[in-house]
Protein backbone atom coordinates (compact mmCIF):
# COMPACT_ATOMS: atom_id res chain seq x y z
CA UNK A 1 0.00 0.00 0.00
CA UNK A 2 1.38 3.63 -0.74
CA UNK A 3 0.43 6.73 0.68
CA UNK A 4 0.04 9.54 -1.64
CA UNK A 5 -0.60 13.24 -0.96
CA UNK A 6 -2.02 16.26 -3.33
CA UNK A 7 -0.72 19.82 -3.51
CA UNK A 8 -4.48 20.80 -2.39
CA UNK A 9 -3.73 18.70 1.09
CA UNK A 10 -5.70 15.58 0.35
CA UNK A 11 -4.33 12.06 1.01
CA UNK A 12 -4.98 9.01 -0.48
CA UNK A 13 -4.10 5.12 0.15
CA UNK A 14 -3.99 3.44 -2.96
CA UNK A 15 -4.37 -0.52 -2.52
CA UNK A 16 -4.33 -2.08 -6.12
CA UNK A 17 -7.72 -1.32 -7.21
CA UNK A 18 -8.92 0.73 -4.34
CA UNK A 19 -8.09 3.88 -2.46
CA UNK A 20 -8.95 5.54 0.78
CA UNK A 21 -9.14 9.24 0.54
CA UNK A 22 -8.92 11.99 3.62
CA UNK A 23 -7.52 15.39 4.08
CA UNK A 24 -3.85 16.29 5.51
CA UNK A 25 -2.95 16.94 9.47
CA UNK A 26 -1.99 19.72 7.84
CA UNK A 27 -5.26 20.82 6.48
CA UNK A 28 -7.35 20.24 9.69
CA UNK A 29 -4.87 22.12 11.37
CA UNK A 30 -5.73 25.12 9.07
CA UNK A 31 -9.58 24.50 9.07
CA UNK A 32 -10.06 24.52 12.83
CA UNK A 33 -12.51 22.78 14.66
CA UNK A 34 -14.50 20.93 12.03
CA UNK A 35 -18.53 20.45 12.77
CA UNK A 36 -19.78 18.50 9.52
CA UNK A 37 -18.53 16.60 6.69
CA UNK A 38 -20.19 16.14 3.87
CA UNK A 39 -19.57 13.17 1.69
CA UNK A 40 -20.05 12.12 -1.57
CA UNK A 41 -22.62 9.36 -2.73
CA UNK A 42 -22.03 5.71 -3.17
CA UNK A 43 -21.68 4.99 -6.91
CA UNK A 44 -20.89 8.51 -7.85
CA UNK A 45 -18.00 9.02 -10.28
CA UNK A 46 -15.56 11.66 -9.27
CA UNK A 47 -13.18 13.51 -11.62
CA UNK A 48 -9.40 13.92 -10.57
CA UNK A 49 -9.16 17.73 -9.35
CA UNK A 50 -13.25 17.79 -9.37
CA UNK A 51 -15.03 18.48 -6.37
CA UNK A 52 -15.93 15.31 -4.14
CA UNK A 53 -16.57 16.37 -0.54
CA UNK A 54 -17.22 19.31 1.75
CA UNK A 55 -15.82 20.23 4.95
CA UNK A 56 -17.41 22.72 7.88
CA UNK A 57 -15.65 24.12 10.34
CA UNK A 58 -17.16 26.76 12.94
CA UNK A 59 -16.11 29.50 10.20
CA UNK A 60 -16.29 28.52 6.81
CA UNK A 61 -17.02 26.07 4.13
CA UNK A 62 -14.10 23.94 1.88
CA UNK A 63 -14.49 22.32 -0.84
CA UNK A 64 -12.33 18.30 -0.89
CA UNK A 65 -11.01 17.64 -4.51
CA UNK A 66 -10.99 13.79 -5.94
CA UNK A 67 -7.19 13.39 -5.79
CA UNK A 68 -8.06 11.33 -8.87
CA UNK A 69 -10.91 9.87 -10.96
CA UNK A 70 -12.71 6.41 -10.01
CA UNK A 71 -16.30 5.52 -7.88
CA UNK A 72 -16.82 5.98 -4.09
CA UNK A 73 -17.31 2.71 -3.11
CA UNK A 74 -17.96 3.56 0.53
CA UNK A 75 -18.01 6.68 3.19
CA UNK A 76 -17.29 6.44 6.80
CA UNK A 77 -20.10 6.75 8.67
CA UNK A 78 -18.17 7.73 11.87
CA UNK A 79 -17.77 11.56 10.83
CA UNK A 80 -21.73 11.74 10.62
CA UNK A 81 -22.13 11.62 14.65
CA UNK A 82 -18.16 12.97 15.03
CA UNK A 83 -17.39 14.59 12.54
CA UNK A 84 -14.20 16.16 14.67
CA UNK A 85 -12.40 12.87 14.07
CA UNK A 86 -10.87 14.63 11.34
CA UNK A 87 -9.13 16.95 13.74
CA UNK A 88 -8.43 14.34 16.02
CA UNK A 89 -7.15 11.63 13.82
CA UNK A 90 -7.21 12.85 9.82
CA UNK A 91 -4.87 10.45 8.86
CA UNK A 92 -6.45 7.20 10.05
CA UNK A 93 -10.06 7.27 11.64
CA UNK A 94 -11.03 10.08 9.87
CA UNK A 95 -10.78 9.10 6.48
CA UNK A 96 -13.81 10.46 4.35
CA UNK A 97 -14.31 7.88 1.81
CA UNK A 98 -13.05 4.23 -0.62
CA UNK A 99 -12.95 4.92 -4.56
CA UNK A 100 -11.73 2.65 -7.56
CA UNK A 101 -8.64 3.74 -8.55
CA UNK A 102 -9.90 4.19 -12.31
CA UNK A 103 -6.39 5.29 -13.86
CA UNK A 104 -3.36 4.44 -12.12
CA UNK A 105 -1.50 7.10 -14.34
CA UNK A 106 -2.98 9.95 -12.45
CA UNK A 107 -1.09 8.77 -9.29
CA UNK A 108 1.89 10.56 -10.88
CA UNK A 109 2.78 13.67 -9.83
CA UNK A 110 1.25 12.98 -6.75
CA UNK A 111 3.90 13.55 -3.82
CA UNK A 112 5.42 10.89 -1.88
CA UNK A 113 5.42 11.59 2.45
CA UNK A 114 8.77 13.38 2.46
CA UNK A 115 7.59 15.79 -0.63
CA UNK A 116 4.28 16.59 0.90
CA UNK A 117 6.13 17.73 4.22
CA UNK A 118 8.42 20.12 2.35
CA UNK A 119 5.52 21.35 0.35
CA UNK A 120 4.14 22.24 4.01
CA UNK A 121 7.22 23.29 5.01
CA UNK A 122 7.34 26.44 2.02
CA UNK A 123 3.88 27.60 2.90
CA UNK B 1 -9.08 21.68 -0.96
CA UNK B 2 -8.11 25.26 -0.61
CA UNK B 3 -6.59 26.16 1.90
CA UNK B 4 -5.04 29.65 0.32
CA UNK B 5 -7.20 31.99 1.83
CA UNK B 6 -8.09 30.72 5.61
CA UNK B 7 -11.28 32.33 6.33
CA UNK B 8 -11.13 35.67 7.37
CA UNK B 9 -13.18 38.45 7.82
CA UNK B 10 -14.07 42.41 6.80
CA UNK B 11 -16.63 43.21 5.12
CA UNK B 12 -16.08 45.86 2.62
CA UNK B 13 -18.79 47.85 1.80
CA UNK B 14 -19.38 49.02 -1.87
CA UNK B 15 -19.15 52.63 -1.27
CA UNK B 16 -15.35 52.20 0.57
CA UNK B 17 -13.37 52.96 -1.83
CA UNK B 18 -10.43 52.84 0.12
CA UNK B 19 -8.01 49.82 -0.35
CA UNK B 20 -6.68 49.77 2.58
CA UNK B 21 -9.88 48.90 4.19
CA UNK B 22 -10.23 45.84 2.19
CA UNK B 23 -10.02 42.24 3.02
CA UNK B 24 -12.06 39.14 2.36
CA UNK B 25 -15.64 37.79 3.19
CA UNK B 26 -14.67 35.23 6.44
CA UNK B 27 -17.26 32.78 5.33
CA UNK B 28 -15.67 32.69 1.76
CA UNK B 29 -12.45 30.66 2.24
CA UNK B 30 -11.71 30.34 -1.64
CA UNK B 31 -10.94 34.22 -1.58
CA UNK B 32 -7.38 34.56 -0.62
CA UNK B 33 -5.97 38.03 -0.27
CA UNK B 34 -2.74 36.18 -1.18
CA UNK B 35 -2.57 37.83 -4.51
CA UNK B 36 -3.78 41.40 -3.96
CA UNK B 37 -1.35 44.27 -3.26
CA UNK B 38 -2.88 45.73 -0.30
CA UNK B 39 -1.94 48.00 1.89
CA UNK B 40 -2.63 46.18 5.86
CA UNK B 41 -1.85 48.34 9.31
CA UNK B 42 -0.69 47.04 12.30
CA UNK B 43 -2.32 47.30 15.41
CA UNK B 44 -0.34 48.58 18.88
CA UNK B 45 -0.35 44.82 19.96
CA UNK B 46 0.35 43.02 16.98
CA UNK B 47 3.87 41.74 18.06
CA UNK B 48 1.88 41.13 21.47
CA UNK B 49 -0.97 39.01 19.59
CA UNK B 50 1.91 37.24 18.12
CA UNK B 51 3.94 36.35 20.98
CA UNK B 52 0.52 34.81 22.54
CA UNK B 53 0.92 32.24 19.26
CA UNK B 54 -2.16 33.79 17.21
CA UNK B 55 -2.72 33.27 13.88
CA UNK B 56 -3.03 36.64 11.94
CA UNK B 57 -5.41 37.61 9.29
CA UNK B 58 -6.38 40.64 7.49
CA UNK B 59 -9.26 42.01 8.53
CA UNK B 60 -10.77 45.75 8.06
CA UNK B 61 -7.26 46.54 7.02
CA UNK B 62 -5.15 45.54 9.75
CA UNK B 63 -3.72 42.50 10.60
CA UNK B 64 -5.64 40.66 13.78
CA UNK B 65 -5.65 37.22 15.56
CA UNK B 66 -8.30 35.39 13.92
CA UNK B 67 -7.21 32.34 16.59
CA UNK B 68 -4.93 31.67 19.30
CA UNK B 69 -5.71 27.54 20.18
CA UNK B 70 -9.05 27.65 18.12
CA UNK B 71 -12.44 28.70 17.72
CA UNK B 72 -14.62 26.48 19.53
CA UNK B 73 -11.69 26.26 22.37
CA UNK B 74 -11.81 30.02 22.88
CA UNK B 75 -15.43 30.31 22.14
CA UNK B 76 -16.42 28.39 25.04
CA UNK B 77 -13.63 29.90 27.47
CA UNK B 78 -15.49 33.25 26.99
CA UNK B 79 -18.86 31.79 27.72
CA UNK B 80 -17.27 30.75 31.24
CA UNK B 81 -15.07 32.50 32.12
CA UNK B 82 -13.78 35.88 30.98
CA UNK B 83 -12.00 36.98 27.39
CA UNK B 84 -9.81 39.38 25.86
CA UNK B 85 -10.25 40.82 22.51
CA UNK B 86 -8.45 43.69 20.96
CA UNK B 87 -10.67 45.67 18.88
CA UNK B 88 -7.97 48.22 18.12
CA UNK B 89 -9.58 48.18 15.04
CA UNK B 90 -12.68 50.43 15.37
CA UNK B 91 -12.59 54.11 15.28
CA UNK B 92 -12.60 56.15 18.72
CA UNK B 93 -13.97 59.16 17.72
CA UNK B 94 -14.61 62.26 19.88
CA UNK B 95 -16.58 65.17 18.76
CA UNK B 96 -16.87 68.85 20.25
CA UNK B 97 -17.83 71.94 20.13
CA UNK B 98 -21.14 74.81 20.25
CA UNK B 99 -24.54 72.95 19.76
CA UNK B 100 -22.95 69.86 19.84
CA UNK B 101 -26.38 68.18 20.77
CA UNK B 102 -28.29 69.75 18.07
CA UNK B 103 -25.37 69.22 15.88
CA UNK B 104 -25.41 65.20 16.27
CA UNK B 105 -29.03 64.98 16.38
CA UNK B 106 -28.57 66.40 12.75
CA UNK B 107 -26.52 63.46 12.30
CA UNK B 108 -27.53 60.35 14.21
CA UNK B 109 -31.51 59.25 15.31
CA UNK B 110 -30.59 59.62 19.19
CA UNK B 111 -32.34 61.72 21.41
CA UNK B 112 -29.27 63.22 23.42
CA UNK B 113 -31.55 65.11 25.75
CA UNK B 114 -31.71 61.62 27.60
CA UNK B 115 -28.28 60.85 27.54
CA UNK B 116 -26.62 61.64 30.48
CA UNK B 117 -23.25 61.44 31.57
CA UNK B 118 -21.68 58.57 32.10
CA UNK B 119 -23.97 56.70 29.65
CA UNK B 120 -23.13 55.33 26.52
CA UNK B 121 -26.16 54.09 23.80
CA UNK B 122 -26.23 52.52 20.74
CA UNK B 123 -27.21 54.28 17.61
CA UNK B 124 -26.91 54.19 13.35
CA UNK B 125 -25.29 56.49 10.75
CA UNK B 126 -28.00 56.30 7.75
CA UNK B 127 -27.93 57.84 4.44
CA UNK B 128 -30.76 60.04 3.32
CA UNK B 129 -32.89 57.37 1.77
CA UNK B 130 -32.78 54.86 5.65
CA UNK B 131 -30.02 52.64 4.50
CA UNK B 132 -27.42 52.16 7.30
CA UNK B 133 -23.88 53.33 6.43
CA UNK B 134 -22.47 52.09 10.32
CA UNK B 135 -24.11 50.99 13.53
CA UNK B 136 -21.98 52.66 16.57
CA UNK B 137 -21.93 53.57 20.08
CA UNK B 138 -22.55 57.42 21.42
CA UNK B 139 -21.13 57.98 25.17
CA UNK B 140 -21.61 61.49 26.98
CA UNK B 141 -18.24 62.73 28.20
CA UNK B 142 -18.02 65.72 30.68
CA UNK B 143 -17.35 68.12 27.26
CA UNK B 144 -17.34 66.01 24.66
CA UNK B 145 -19.35 62.91 22.62
CA UNK B 146 -17.26 59.77 22.41
CA UNK B 147 -18.29 57.42 19.29
CA UNK B 148 -17.02 54.01 18.58
CA UNK B 149 -17.76 52.53 15.15
CA UNK B 150 -16.94 49.66 13.45
CA UNK B 151 -13.20 49.60 11.63
CA UNK B 152 -14.11 48.90 8.39
CA UNK B 153 -16.20 52.13 8.12
CA UNK B 154 -14.46 54.36 10.09
CA UNK B 155 -13.02 56.50 7.12
CA UNK B 156 -16.26 56.59 5.57
CA UNK B 157 -17.72 57.53 8.59
CA UNK B 158 -15.35 60.30 9.62
CA UNK B 159 -15.86 61.50 5.84
CA UNK B 160 -19.46 61.55 6.48
CA UNK B 161 -19.44 63.03 10.26
CA UNK B 162 -17.62 65.94 8.90
CA UNK B 163 -19.27 66.40 5.70
CA UNK B 164 -22.81 66.81 7.16
CA UNK B 165 -21.58 68.68 10.89
CA UNK B 166 -20.91 72.07 10.93
CA UNK B 167 -17.87 73.23 10.74
CA UNK B 168 -17.38 74.28 13.97
CA UNK B 169 -17.73 71.02 15.52
CA UNK B 170 -14.60 69.33 15.85
CA UNK B 171 -13.93 65.50 15.02
CA UNK B 172 -10.97 64.19 16.73
CA UNK B 173 -9.82 60.82 15.81
CA UNK B 174 -8.57 59.02 18.48
CA UNK B 175 -5.32 56.87 16.72
CA UNK B 176 -3.47 57.09 19.86
CA UNK B 177 -5.47 54.87 21.80
CA UNK B 178 -6.23 51.08 21.93
CA UNK B 179 -9.70 49.66 22.63
CA UNK B 180 -9.90 45.92 24.52
CA UNK B 181 -12.92 44.13 25.24
CA UNK B 182 -12.77 42.04 28.51
CA UNK B 183 -15.79 40.07 28.36
CA UNK B 184 -17.46 36.75 30.06
CA UNK B 185 -18.72 35.87 32.87
CA UNK B 186 -15.79 36.36 35.55
CA UNK B 187 -15.00 39.74 33.61
CA UNK B 188 -15.66 41.93 36.73
CA UNK B 189 -13.99 39.69 39.09
CA UNK B 190 -10.63 40.08 36.92
CA UNK B 191 -10.81 43.21 36.38
CA UNK B 192 -11.49 44.48 39.51
CA UNK B 193 -8.59 43.36 40.93
CA UNK B 194 -6.87 45.81 39.09
CA UNK B 195 -9.19 48.86 38.04
CA UNK B 196 -10.23 51.92 40.34
CA UNK B 197 -11.75 54.71 39.36
CA UNK B 198 -14.80 57.39 40.35
CA UNK B 199 -17.02 54.71 41.66
CA UNK B 200 -16.91 51.26 41.85
CA UNK B 201 -17.15 48.32 39.26
CA UNK B 202 -20.89 46.79 40.93
CA UNK B 203 -21.80 50.60 39.93
CA UNK B 204 -20.92 49.87 36.74
CA UNK B 205 -23.86 48.94 35.41
CA UNK B 206 -24.79 47.63 31.10
CA UNK B 207 -24.37 50.73 29.11
CA UNK B 208 -22.44 52.95 31.36
CA UNK B 209 -18.91 54.22 31.17
CA UNK B 210 -16.58 55.77 33.96
CA UNK B 211 -13.13 56.98 33.70
CA UNK B 212 -10.64 54.14 35.90
CA UNK B 213 -7.12 53.82 36.43
CA UNK B 214 -5.46 50.16 35.36
CA UNK B 215 -1.55 49.71 36.10
CA UNK B 216 -1.30 53.63 36.71
CA UNK B 217 -2.55 54.56 33.08
CA UNK B 218 -5.73 56.67 32.74
CA UNK B 219 -8.44 54.84 30.79
CA UNK B 220 -12.37 55.10 30.22
CA UNK B 221 -14.18 51.86 30.98
CA UNK B 222 -17.55 51.35 29.57
CA UNK B 223 -19.86 48.17 30.58
CA UNK B 224 -20.94 46.59 27.37
CA UNK B 225 -19.58 44.21 24.45
CA UNK B 226 -20.46 41.93 21.71
CA UNK B 227 -20.48 38.76 23.16
CA UNK B 228 -23.74 38.48 24.58
CA UNK B 229 -21.80 38.05 28.60
CA UNK B 230 -21.28 40.81 30.81
CA UNK B 231 -17.78 42.41 29.98
CA UNK B 232 -16.43 45.94 29.61
CA UNK B 233 -14.94 47.88 26.61
CA UNK B 234 -11.84 49.56 27.87
CA UNK B 235 -10.24 52.93 25.81
CA UNK B 236 -6.59 53.37 27.13
CA UNK B 237 -2.87 54.68 25.37
CA UNK B 238 -2.01 52.84 22.47
CA UNK B 239 1.56 52.78 24.26
CA UNK B 240 -0.14 51.04 27.50
CA UNK B 241 -1.58 48.53 25.87
CA UNK B 242 0.85 45.85 25.56
CA UNK B 243 1.18 45.91 29.57
CA UNK B 244 -2.57 45.54 30.18
CA UNK B 245 -3.33 42.99 28.14
CA UNK B 246 -0.16 41.17 29.92
CA UNK B 247 -1.79 42.01 33.20
CA UNK B 248 -5.19 41.47 32.71
CA UNK B 249 -4.31 37.85 30.53
CA UNK B 250 -2.26 36.95 34.00
CA UNK B 251 -5.23 36.65 35.56
CA UNK B 252 -6.55 33.53 35.96
CA UNK B 253 -9.51 33.83 34.48
CA UNK B 254 -8.45 35.51 31.11
CA UNK B 255 -7.34 34.46 27.68
CA UNK B 256 -6.97 36.46 24.80
CA UNK B 257 -9.62 35.37 22.34
CA UNK B 258 -9.78 35.87 18.39
CA UNK B 259 -11.79 37.66 15.57
CA UNK B 260 -13.60 33.93 15.06
CA UNK B 261 -14.68 33.13 18.34
CA UNK B 262 -15.82 37.03 18.42
CA UNK B 263 -18.25 36.64 15.37
CA UNK B 264 -19.12 32.92 16.79
CA UNK B 265 -20.23 34.82 19.97
CA UNK B 266 -22.44 37.90 18.50
CA UNK B 267 -24.11 35.30 16.36
CA UNK B 268 -25.24 33.34 19.29
CA UNK B 269 -26.18 36.53 20.81
CA UNK B 270 -28.20 37.74 17.85
CA UNK B 271 -26.54 41.00 17.45
CA UNK B 272 -25.87 41.95 13.66
CA UNK B 273 -22.27 42.34 12.11
CA UNK B 274 -22.06 45.21 10.00
CA UNK B 275 -21.62 44.55 6.20
CA UNK B 276 -23.14 41.57 6.61
CA UNK B 277 -26.68 42.03 8.19
CA UNK B 278 -26.32 45.30 7.54
CA UNK B 279 -25.57 47.42 4.92
CA UNK B 280 -26.96 50.34 2.96
CA UNK B 281 -29.47 48.54 1.40
CA UNK B 282 -31.11 47.53 4.70
CA UNK B 283 -33.23 49.64 7.20
CA UNK B 284 -32.99 49.60 10.80
CA UNK B 285 -36.44 48.78 11.07
CA UNK B 286 -35.98 45.74 8.86
CA UNK B 287 -33.15 44.68 11.47
CA UNK B 288 -35.25 45.36 14.29
CA UNK B 289 -32.98 48.28 15.49
CA UNK B 290 -35.77 50.51 16.64
CA UNK B 291 -34.58 51.19 19.60
CA UNK B 292 -31.89 52.62 17.92
CA UNK B 293 -34.43 55.48 16.69
CA UNK B 294 -34.68 57.48 19.67
CA UNK B 295 -38.37 58.25 21.15
CA UNK B 296 -38.43 61.76 20.49
CA UNK B 297 -36.91 61.39 16.75
CA UNK B 298 -39.96 59.25 15.64
CA UNK B 299 -42.14 61.71 16.13
CA UNK B 300 -40.18 65.07 15.24
CA UNK B 301 -37.84 63.30 12.40
CA UNK B 302 -34.78 65.99 11.28
CA UNK B 303 -32.48 62.70 10.83
CA UNK B 304 -30.63 61.16 7.76
CA UNK B 305 -33.79 58.87 6.39
CA UNK B 306 -36.24 59.78 8.86
CA UNK B 307 -39.12 60.07 6.42
CA UNK B 308 -38.79 56.43 5.41
CA UNK B 309 -37.68 55.28 8.65
CA UNK B 310 -40.99 56.83 10.74
CA UNK B 311 -43.12 55.60 7.80
CA UNK B 312 -41.70 51.93 8.31
CA UNK B 313 -42.14 52.06 12.76
CA UNK B 314 -45.75 53.15 11.58
CA UNK B 315 -46.53 50.55 9.41
CA UNK B 316 -43.91 47.92 9.28
CA UNK B 317 -41.95 46.96 6.98
CA UNK B 318 -42.05 43.38 4.33
CA UNK B 319 -39.13 41.69 5.27
CA UNK B 320 -37.63 41.00 8.48
CA UNK B 321 -34.23 40.19 10.05
CA UNK B 322 -34.74 36.57 12.12
CA UNK B 323 -32.83 33.80 13.70
CA UNK B 324 -32.82 30.30 12.36
CA UNK B 325 -32.37 26.83 13.45
CA UNK B 326 -31.66 24.73 11.51
CA UNK B 327 -31.76 20.84 11.48
CA UNK B 328 -29.20 18.65 11.48
CA UNK B 329 -25.63 19.54 11.46
CA UNK B 330 -24.86 21.29 7.86
CA UNK B 331 -24.41 25.11 8.20
CA UNK B 332 -26.10 27.43 5.87
CA UNK B 333 -24.14 30.98 5.62
CA UNK B 334 -24.08 34.03 4.26
CA UNK B 335 -25.22 34.08 0.99
CA UNK B 336 -27.70 31.67 1.18
CA UNK B 337 -31.13 31.29 0.11
CA UNK B 338 -34.48 30.56 2.05
CA UNK B 339 -37.74 29.39 0.73
CA UNK B 340 -41.32 28.54 2.31
CA UNK B 341 -41.88 25.77 -0.26
CA UNK B 342 -41.14 26.66 -3.87
CA UNK B 343 -41.33 30.47 -3.35
CA UNK B 344 -37.59 32.27 -2.11
CA UNK B 345 -38.53 34.39 0.76
CA UNK B 346 -34.81 35.34 2.19
CA UNK B 347 -30.96 35.07 2.42
CA UNK B 348 -29.01 34.24 4.83
CA UNK B 349 -26.68 37.35 6.33
CA UNK B 350 -24.79 35.50 8.98
CA UNK B 351 -24.43 31.68 9.48
CA UNK B 352 -22.76 29.34 11.47
CA UNK B 353 -22.16 26.13 13.84
CA UNK B 354 -23.14 27.11 17.38
CA UNK B 355 -20.74 25.75 19.47
CA UNK B 356 -22.58 27.11 22.59
CA UNK B 357 -26.02 25.28 21.66
CA UNK B 358 -24.36 22.28 19.13
CA UNK B 359 -26.21 23.03 16.42
CA UNK B 360 -26.33 25.36 13.04
CA UNK B 361 -28.19 28.59 13.49
CA UNK B 362 -28.35 31.65 10.73
CA UNK B 363 -29.84 35.01 10.70
CA UNK B 364 -31.90 36.25 7.79
CA UNK B 365 -34.16 38.62 6.39
CA UNK B 366 -37.33 37.18 4.96
CA UNK B 367 -40.62 38.13 4.21
CA UNK B 368 -42.74 39.48 6.77
CA UNK B 369 -45.38 36.98 6.29
CA UNK B 370 -42.67 34.25 7.35
CA UNK B 371 -41.51 36.15 10.18
CA UNK B 372 -43.07 34.93 12.83
CA UNK B 373 -41.90 32.59 15.48
CA UNK B 374 -42.26 28.97 14.81
CA UNK B 375 -42.16 29.58 11.46
CA UNK B 376 -41.19 26.69 9.12
CA UNK B 377 -38.81 27.24 6.25
CA UNK B 378 -36.11 25.77 4.23
CA UNK B 379 -32.98 27.02 3.51
CA UNK B 380 -30.68 26.30 0.32
CA UNK B 381 -26.98 24.65 0.38
CA UNK B 382 -25.14 23.07 -2.35
CA UNK B 383 -28.87 22.26 -4.22
CA UNK B 384 -30.45 20.75 -0.47
CA UNK B 385 -32.81 22.15 0.79
CA UNK B 386 -32.06 22.25 5.08
CA UNK B 387 -35.30 22.58 7.40
CA UNK B 388 -35.05 25.62 9.75
CA UNK B 389 -37.60 27.16 12.08
CA UNK B 390 -37.58 30.61 12.69
CA UNK B 391 -36.94 31.21 16.74
CA UNK B 392 -36.34 33.90 19.07
CA UNK B 393 -32.93 36.21 18.90
CA UNK B 394 -30.54 36.15 20.35
CA UNK B 395 -30.18 32.42 20.67
CA UNK B 396 -28.04 32.61 23.87
CA UNK B 397 -29.88 34.12 26.43
CA UNK B 398 -27.86 38.19 27.07
CA UNK B 399 -26.36 38.01 30.77
CA UNK B 400 -25.40 41.88 30.79
CA UNK B 401 -25.37 43.46 34.61
CA UNK B 402 -27.91 45.53 35.55
CA UNK B 403 -26.82 45.94 38.71
CA UNK B 404 -26.91 44.22 41.98
CA UNK B 405 -30.75 43.06 43.33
Amino acid sequence: MARYFTDEHEWIDVDGDNATVGITDYAQGQLGDIVFVELPATGTMLEKGGDAAVVESVKAASDVYAPISGEVMETNDALEDDPALVNTSPEEDGWFFKMTVGDKGELEGLMDAKAYKAFCDEL
Amino acid sequence: MKLSGFPTEGAVPRFNPKPAESGTVMSDIDTGTDDEVIEVGTLPLDAWHRAQGARMVPFAGYHMPIQYEGIVAEHEWTRTSVGLFDVSHMGQLLLSGPDLDAAVEGVLPIDLSTLKLGQQRYSLLLDDEGGVLDDLMVSRWPEHLYLVVNGATKWDDIGHLREHLPDEITLNHLEDRALLALQGPKAADALARHATGEYSLSDLTFMKFGRFTLAGHEVTIARAGYTGEDGFEISLPADAAEEIATLLCGEPEVKPIGLGARDSLRLEAGLPLYGHDLSPETSPIEAGLVFGINKRRRTEGGYPGAERINREIAEGTARKWVGLRLEGRMPAREGAEVFAGDTRVGTVTSGGFSPSLGYPIAMAYVAAEHAATGTALEIEVRNKRLAATVVQAPFVPHRYYRGSK
